[in-house]
């Protein structure tokens, strides 16, 4: 029971690295990304083959896997999205739609189809025992660093002038336009950050979400649940909203086997039709 | 201007608008001669017939309501399932019955699931659409012992069709079994958007705001919508069974919602042929790609796309303005002063 929440937790935890990009990207530009997996995909195959083919260890490949993924990011977001922010949703998922299958397609040719995986280091295998109860060591890694991420975002929201600005943008770009806030550079510093989290997810979640080239287009539905359900306005409802669908996944595949990925759809469905603005979004209209 | 003038001018707008012209004609004579002339290509040509008709569908709730689906595959996949299991269990064995039979389903579902569409943004709709794909076939998947789960349903036997024509390996049969229903489908679909209400649909597209205010009901007009276009994505998906002998978790693929989006795009939303110009060049095209590189086809799918978007949708489709200003001089029957098109 204990260890089903502690892997539901930290299942959780990974999915709102993996997300909270996606939830700025959406909140700022009320842009469409569905291609956000892809960042994450590129993250973890870059961790893959530094660690196992040119020998980096574990820890040194994770920065370099957060730089990868938001130096593509960025490139992308300034040759490629900036064109598509103001186009219908309709262009935004298509154009989306495409840079995934071209990332899956492409991902497939250059690293091979089948599944890969991370050396990990030997200490970080197995299972610790706290009072009684058997917690993955891994798990506990990923819960620590993601914690502490999320302190960390936290705080960059909160208290820097960055944060305060970036909120403003969320809130209102046309105002925040007007006080002299260079929004489309806020964007592309956030956006590139988000990739980079999500790359950074990507690379810490090979050994437990598995890593192949369909990827982005598995977990797609994922990170849009996170975003729809806990709303863009702030990031502890994306946070709650991963943690909730962690839980759930983990223990709904435990204890109900036969119905699968059913009840998140499911759950999902009801609340989109129950709270369209998401679980945890402040009462905005947007 | 009078009451019984207006009416009268109204109706001569409608019936201007359902005017067939010379190029539809030469459309759906070429497509016919097809069923002579092409007896080698039937395979794909039914493959192209299907995916037409699919595409009509989305076009009908894309094009005219401007719902965006990403899951517009349930409706095909129920469909398919639907016609299927008909067969293996022997319920209704003639395939006519079974088709209407499995776009009534459709329609069924359809009608259930449009009430899920009508609230929220672009973003809950594309979500909701995708999420009721995924449930479907997550259902389809866990329920092997109606299904087959992930195997596929096995041993679909489809008696001949009316009890006279047997389908044969080739897919004549097949081909001309599609065309005829693609065509009597689509030209119920033109009578559906030439109609009041599909004036009505286009209405709301514009601006759902002043079309309530002007006295639409914009939520019954697109429920009623979504509606007809899941009967239709049904019967698609029924002839895919029919005509293959076989259902697999596949019609339910996200790939195959995304890719109708393309086939839709190329073609031209909003004028009931680009679902089928769009068919016919995708199928073309897929056919070429992955005979020289079948592994990695949605690449080429992909860049596709992102280089549409970067184009710009109107610059792909206004390849067909030219032939659209064409057909309007060519049109005989045409009134001497040009009635002034209707902006949304």
């Amino acid at each position: 029971m204990l260890t089903i929440l502690f892997d539901g937790i930290a299942y959780g935890m990974l999915l709102f690295v993996l997300a909270c990009g996606l939830a700025v990207t959406l909140g700022l530009m009320n842009f469409v990304n569905l291609a956000h997996g892809a960042f994450a995909m590129a993250g973890g195959y870059c961790l893959v083959v530094l660690v196992n083919r040119l020998g980096f260890p574990f820890f040194a490949a994770l920065p370099l896997a957060f730089l990868f993924s938001a130096v593509l990011g960025f490139v992308l977001e300034r040759t490629l999205y900036v064109h598509v922010y103001r186009k219908p949703h309709l262009d935004q998922v298509l154009f989306t739609i495409g840079l995934v299958f071209m990332s899956v397609a492409g991902v497939d040719y250059v690293m091979g189809s089948g599944q890969v995986f991370a050396r990990l280091p030997s200490w970080l295998e197995g299972q610790i025992n706290v009072f009684g109860v058997g917690l993955g060591r891994y798990r506990l890694l990923i819960i620590v660093i993601c914690g502490l991420l999320t302190i960390g975002l936290q705080l960059i929201l909160s208290r820097t002038r960055f944060g305060s600005r970036l909120r403003a943008s969320v809130d209102d770009a046309r105002v925040a336009r007007g006080l002299g806030i260079n929004v489309s550079g806020v964007f592309a510093l956030t956006f590139a950050f988000g990739s980079g989290l999500a790359g950074l997810g990507g690379a810490l979640g090979v050994e437990i979400l598995g890593l192949d080239p369909t990827f982005p287009l598995k977990y797609m539905i994922y990170f849009l649940i996170v975003v729809t359900v806990g709303g863009t306005s702030s990031i502890t409802g994306p946070f709650l909203a991963s943690l909730l669908l962690g839980i759930g996944d983990v223990a709904g595949k435990y204890y109900v086997p036969t119905l699968g990925a059913f009840v998140i759809y499911t759950i999902m469905i009801v609340v989109l039709i129950w709270r369209p603005q998401g679980l945890f979004a402040r009462g905005v209209a947007r | 201007m009078n009451a019984r003038s207006l009416i009268g001018a109204i109706r001569d707008r409608l019936a201007a608008r359902s005017r067939w012209n010379v190029l539809e004609i030469a459309f759906w004579l070429v497509a016919l001669s097809t069923v002579y002339l092409l007896p080698g290509r039937h395979l794909i040509l039914t493959e192209i017939a299907i995916l037409g008709l699919f595409a009509l569908s989305l076009d009908l709730i894309l094009g005219y309501a401007g719902i965006i689906s990403l899951g517009h595959a349930a409706f095909f996949g129920f469909g398919a399932y639907v016609a299927g299991l008909l067969a293996v269990h022997g319920i209704i064995t003639e395939p006519l019955l079974a088709l209407l039979a499995s776009g009534l389903a459709a329609m069924l579902l359809g009608f259930v699931t449009s009430f899920l569409v009508l609230r929220g943004s672009d973003l809950t709709r594309i979500m909701v659409t995708l999420g009721v794909a995924l449930v479907l076939r997550e259902l389809a998947n866990r329920n092997a012992w109606l299904t087959g789960g992930a195997d596929g349903l096995q041993g679909v036997e489809i008696k001949p069709l009316l009890g006279l024509f047997r389908f044969d390996m080739f897919g004549h049969t097949a081909y001309a079994y599609c065309l005829a229903v693609l065509f009597v489908m689509f030209l119920l679909a033109r009578r559906i958007v030439n109609s009041p209400f599909g004036l009505s649909l286009q209405s709301i597209k514009g601006n759902p705001l002043r079309a309530a205010a002007v006295g639409i009901p914009v939520n019954r007009r697109l429920v009623a919508v979504y509606t007809i276009a899941a009967g239709y994505a049904g019967v698609a998906g029924a002839l895919l069974t029919q005509t293959t002998a076989f259902a697999s978790l596949d019609v339910f693929a996200f790939d195959r919602s995304a890719d109708l989006l393309l086939v839709l795009i190329i073609g031209g939303t909003g004028y009931l042929y680009g679902g089928l110009i769009g068919a016919i060049l995708f199928k073309l095209m897929q056919d070429y790609i992955s005979a020289l590189t079948p592994q990695y086809w949605p690449f080429w799918i992909g860049l596709l796309l992102v280089v549409i978007v970067m184009v710009g949708r109107e610059r792909i489709t206004s390849w067909t303005a030219p032939i659209r200003a064409l057909t309007a001089r060519l049109d005989w029957r045409a009134p001497r002063t040009p009635v002034p098109e209707a902006r949304p």
